[in-house]
């Protein structure tokens, strides 16, 4: 069922640019029920799954590697699902009313239900290498996402960026599934695998394991330092930033440390590097967010700031703090989508993002401002709200942390102050006050513009007045998958006046003054994420980076395919020599030589000095004529020779192909100029050395080489089975039975050289144009 | 014969390289050829050579009469001589085609297309 | 090139060579002989007649384009392969059905996908070998 699932959507990918050539942007409409009926789908087995009854299936792929298409869906999977579907579906509603007229929507859609099949597959999939070929389709799917904008240089720059940072995290993904795929006996069954924590922590290759696997988390999630590659992103369209920058690509490295927290967390390592990095993070993500001026940008690094945190929660990797992590993580999706999509909204009917310019649009845009403001109380957590409810558990969290709950609380507080002033930018600053000039005179959107956003912002007030609808059945299932116990989770609005509650007052109002400070804050703040952090650090070392590696491509090019043939030659004849040389000599020694000279026959000897004497005549000569006959006497010797000992066929072949070729140069020689000598004495002479060492060592290896007798197994074999394949010349029947995929080979090889030749005489570009001029 | 033939082989190779490294094209060409005649032989001599019989059964027998000579390195030369010369004139009318394009046939000089 | 010593020789030779390449082609499962060498027996001849009369001629008693006959001949060889596939045997396994008892010169011929294969080997050879002639006989 998931497998046909995931088909449907790949018909509906593929039909989308179809669809839109058929009935234009209402395509969106058509496809997003494609999500949307899978949505509800899933909704109701929801009771099943939080029964701990998981919808599981297989298919063989691979079987002799054990690479399955085996999914799984229990509740970490369905919470991530029911995200990816619902959002999804508004996203495509949203994509047809944002790119409206846009020439390649159709292609937009099906972009975006590739990426919908790669996350969906990834965060269902039961198989370690499946996993990694979804989570590698999403990175495919996000650079073209990305990069839709194409013929925008600097959208198709961060599109590469996004890409190669995520797949530089991927390939150390794939060595640490690998790797712990060999620690647990060699399954690459993720439950499997998840059911052996005692052996994989035990394991001595568990630091590499959990580094390498972390590595892929961090770089997708993008922790500190390799956050930058987000804001870059934010070259996409509004629709991609909300679904991928906000909802899920980023949070696929959380889910890959929630799916591998069975058998990977739980140690020091584990607590260690996570809530370092998430504590990183956090901090530099809010310093970073806070002086931007674009509303993207302060979306994109408040963003950055969100994933640290779920990373940190992970990290502490308590049962709180995994609760903590999973409703953070659906609270986050739907405030930051929302906010997203609307920012989009203003942008799309003002023309600007600037938060500097934007001001007083709650007129003109009604049911924007109420998106963004519902969503934007949720970020800043406040009351009703499931962001409320989010920040308590976050506070309780992190307050009962062993050891450094202290400090990490207070590393939470400074983001969430920040948090909470970024959120007051983004949702009050352009929709409150007096209006202003724009660009575009602000108007509200068409409904598919609108609606999206307020219904993710009012899911938040819904979740925040009855958040029964979501903890027993939604996030109590994702944290038993988590910490592979049943576990129970009830949430409340009012927790009572509590140390957490205070927090909470404390970081509102403080948030609200930095909100207020902006102005005079601004320059410090920017010196402070200039300087601290270094939010161009990693992005310049980045590019860097790339630079380096393509002056290391063209210094190399330049110097291997310099284009002189005598180069070529030269390098490839005195490596030859080299290698060679060096190996007879460690062999050398002077029995290993027998010089035997006894069994030649008189003619034999005249035939060989012929054939000698030909060649020599034929590197000396500067007559064409008598190159091509001296060669000739080459050629017909070696027919000859093949013909004394036991080969006619080749004998044969020798002489009808010596007879062609000579043909063929005569043919063409006679058009190419009388041969000159160029090559200096001293050049001639350095290339006379060079080539009589090459000669020495053939004639060595091949006196060595005539005295070794292997055992001829394969002679044996095929002399014995030819009558069987009815043939009585051995050579014949190799040729056209026992070994006939050669043959067809080479017969290929032999037209395409044939078609080459035909290519280069008969097809050439016309020199004149019958207009005139040269081409 | 192996050893006198060794000797052959080696200044074929010799030649032949030797003619590669030139700059004329024609004698680049003549180069590949020899080349071909020195590999085949290569491979033909690298073994004990005696006066064997062809590998071909007679009509009243299973196996060729002893000694005979081992057919798969036939089987490889055989089609390498008829590769060879699709690579030959391959290259044949490469070189043609570039001395007909950049009006020299020097191989060192820089590049003119006409 | 136009001589009527070689005129006269090639209107003799060019029917026998042709014949002997078939008869090359026939035998070669048993005799010296093949595909390969079939095959560069009949280009020869094609090109003695080109050379002694003029390579136009020489075309048209091909009646076949090269580049065709170069298609024909890997076709042949490849579908010679799939007949072992069609019987649930690994591609190219050689299949046997029946033979020709009595050949002029030749004798029994065994029918079977092998021989078919030498053919394709043989359409090949006469393919590669006249288009690369022409091809340079006609360069300039």
């Amino acid at each position: 069922m998931i497998l046909s699932a995931l088909l449907v959507l790949v018909a509906g990918a593929a039909a989308a640019p179809l669809l839109y050539r058929w009935m234009g942007a209402r395509a969106g409409w058509v496809l997003a029920l494609l999500p949307l009926v899978l949505f509800l789908a899933l909704a109701a087995r929801l009771p099943d799954i939080a029964d701990g009854r998981p919808i599981a299936e297989r298919t063989p792929w691979i079987p002799s590697l054990g690479i399955d298409l085996a999914f799984r869906i229990d509740g970490l999977a369905l919470l991530f699902l029911l995200v990816i579907l619902g959002i999804g579906a508004l996203i495509l509603l949203y994509g047809s009313g944002y790119l409206k007229g846009h020439p390649l929507q159709g292609r937009f859609f099906g972009y975006l239900l590739l990426f919908m099949i790669a996350m969906c597959g990834m965060v269902s999939a039961d198989n370690t290498i499946l996993l990694f070929v979804f989570w590698e389709l999403t990175g495919i799917a996000s650079y073209l996402l990305i990069g839709f904008y194409h013929e925008d240089a600097k959208a198709r720059s961060s599109a590469l960026q996004a890409l190669l940072v995520t797949f530089l995290g991927g390939q150390a993904l794939l060595a640490g599934l690998v790797l712990l795929s060999i620690a647990t006996g060699g399954s690459f069954s993720l439950s499997e695998t998840l059911e052996q924590r005692e052996q994989v922590t035990a394991h001595p290759w568990y630091p590499a394991i959990l580094l390498l696997i972390l590595f892929g988390a961090f770089t997708k999630s993008a922790q500190f330092p390799f956050h930058f590659w987000l804001p870059g992103a934010m070259s996409a369209p509004a629709p991609v930033s909300a679904y991928l920058h906000s909802a899920t690509m980023v949070n696929a490295g959380i889910f890959l440390m929630a799916r591998m927290a069975p058998a990977l967390a739980g140690t020091e390592l584990w607590r260690g590097l996570a809530t370092t990095a998430g504590v990183a993070t956090m901090l530099a993500g809010a310093l970073l967010a806070y002086p931007q001026a674009d509303l993207k940008k302060l979306l994109a690094y408040s963003t950055v700031s969100a994933l640290g945190t779920m990373i940190l929660l992970l990290g502490l990797d308590t049962v709180l703090a995994v609760k903590a992590a999973m409703l953070f993580f659906l609270v986050h999706a739907l405030y930051k989508g929302a906010l997203f999509m609307a920012a989009g909204t203003v942008d799309h009917e003002t023309g600007t993002r600037d938060v500097r310019v934007l001001s007083g649009l709650a007129k003109a845009m009604p049911l924007t401002t109420a998106a963004a403001v519902g969503a934007g109380l949720s970020m800043c957590g406040l009351p009703p709200l499931v962001g409320f409810i989010s920040k308590e558990l976050l506070y309780e969290a992190k307050l009962a942390a062993p050891y450094i709950g202290p400090a990490v609380t207070a590393a939470g507080v400074a983001a969430n102050v920040l948090m909470v002033a970024v959120g007051l930018i983004v949702a009050f600053r352009p929709f409150h006050g007096t209006l202003n000039h724009t660009p575009k005179p602000p108007h509200e959107g068409k409904w598919t513009l609108w609606l999206p956003p307020l219904t993710l912002a009012l899911l938040g007030i819904l979740f925040g007045l009855a958040p029964g609808l979501i903890d027993r059945g939604l996030i109590a299932p994702a944290v038993s998958a988590v910490r592979a116990q049943e576990t129970e989770v009830t949430l409340k609005l009012w927790h009572g006046i509590n140390s957490v509650l205070m927090l909470s007052i404390a970081t509102v109002a403080t948030g609200f003054v930095v909100f207020r400070l902006r102005h005079r804050a601004r320059p410090a703040a920017e010196r402070i994420a200039q300087s601290g952090p270094g939010s161009l650090g990693p992005a310049r070392l980045y590019e860097w980076l790339l630079e380096g590696m393509v002056q290391c491509a063209k210094f190399l090019t330049h110097t291997l395919q310099h284009g002189s043939l005598r180069g070529y030659v030269g390098v490839a004849v005195s490596v030859m020599v080299a290698v060679t040389g060096a190996a007879l000599l460690r062999v050398w020694s002077p029995a290993a030589l027998v010089w035997d000279f006894s069994d030649l026959r008189p003619y034999e000897g005249v035939l060989l000095i012929a054939m000698i004497a030909g060649a020599v005549f034929a590197a000396l000569s500067n007559s064409r004529l008598a190159a091509i006959a001296s060669l000739g006497i080459v050629g017909f010797g070696v027919a000859l020779v093949f013909g004394m000992y036991g080969a006619p066929d080749l004998a044969l072949t020798q002489l009808l192909v010596e007879t062609l070729t000579l043909v063929i140069l005569v043919l063409v020689i006679y058009r190419l100029p009388r041969i000159a000598s160029r090559s200096t004495p001293r050049q001639q002479i350095a290339d006379a050395i060079l080539a009589l060492s090459a000669g020495a060592v053939i004639t060595v290896l091949l006196l060595i080489a005539q005295n070794l007798h292997p055992e001829p197994v394969l002679r044996d074999y095929f002399v014995q089975n030819s009558l069987e394949a009815k043939g009585r010349n051995v050579v014949n029947v190799i040729l056209v039975d026992f070994r006939a995929l050669d043959t067809l080979g080479e017969i290929t090889v032999l037209a395409a050289a044939a078609l080459g030749v035909g290519g280069l005489i008969w097809l050439r570009p016309r020199r004149k144009q019958p207009e005139g001029g040269e081409s | 014969m192996g050893s006198a033939l060794a000797i052959t082989i080696g200044v074929l190779f010799a030649v032949s390289i030797y003619l590669l490294l030139r700059r004329s094209l024609a004698k680049v060409i003549f180069g590949l050829m020899l080349f071909g005649q020195g590999v085949n032989l290569l491979i033909f001599s690298a073994g004990k050579m005696v006066r064997y019989r062809a590998p071909i059964i007679p009509p009243d027998a299973t196996t060729p009469p002893a000694p005979y000579a081992d057919p798969l390195p036939q089987a490889l030369i055989l089609t390498a001589i008829v590769i060879g010369f699709g690579i030959l004139s391959f290259s044949v009318a490469l070189i043609y085609r570039a001395y007909r394009s950049r009006g020299t046939d020097d191989l060192e000089t820089e590049e003119e297309t006409r | 090139m136009e001589s009527l010593f070689l005129r006269t020789a090639a209107t003799l030779i060019v029917p026998l060579q042709i014949g002997l390449s078939v008869f090359l082609l026939l035998r070669g499962h048993n005799e010296p002989g093949g595909g390969f060498i079939g095959g560069l027996v009949c280009a020869a001849a094609i090109l003695l007649w080109g050379i002694s009369r003029d390579f136009p001629t020489a075309r048209r008693l091909m009646r076949l384009h090269p580049t065709t006959l170069i298609g024909l001949g890997v076709l042949t060889a490849v579908g010679s392969g799939l007949a072992g596939s069609l019987l649930g045997l690994s591609f190219l396994t050689g299949v046997w059905a029946g033979s020709i008892p009595w050949l002029p010169f030749v004798g029994e011929v065994k029918l079977g996908t092998p021989l078919y294969f030498d053919i394709g080997v043989y359409l090949t050879v006469i393919g590669v070998i006249t288009q690369i002639a022409f091809a340079l006989e006609e360069a300039d």
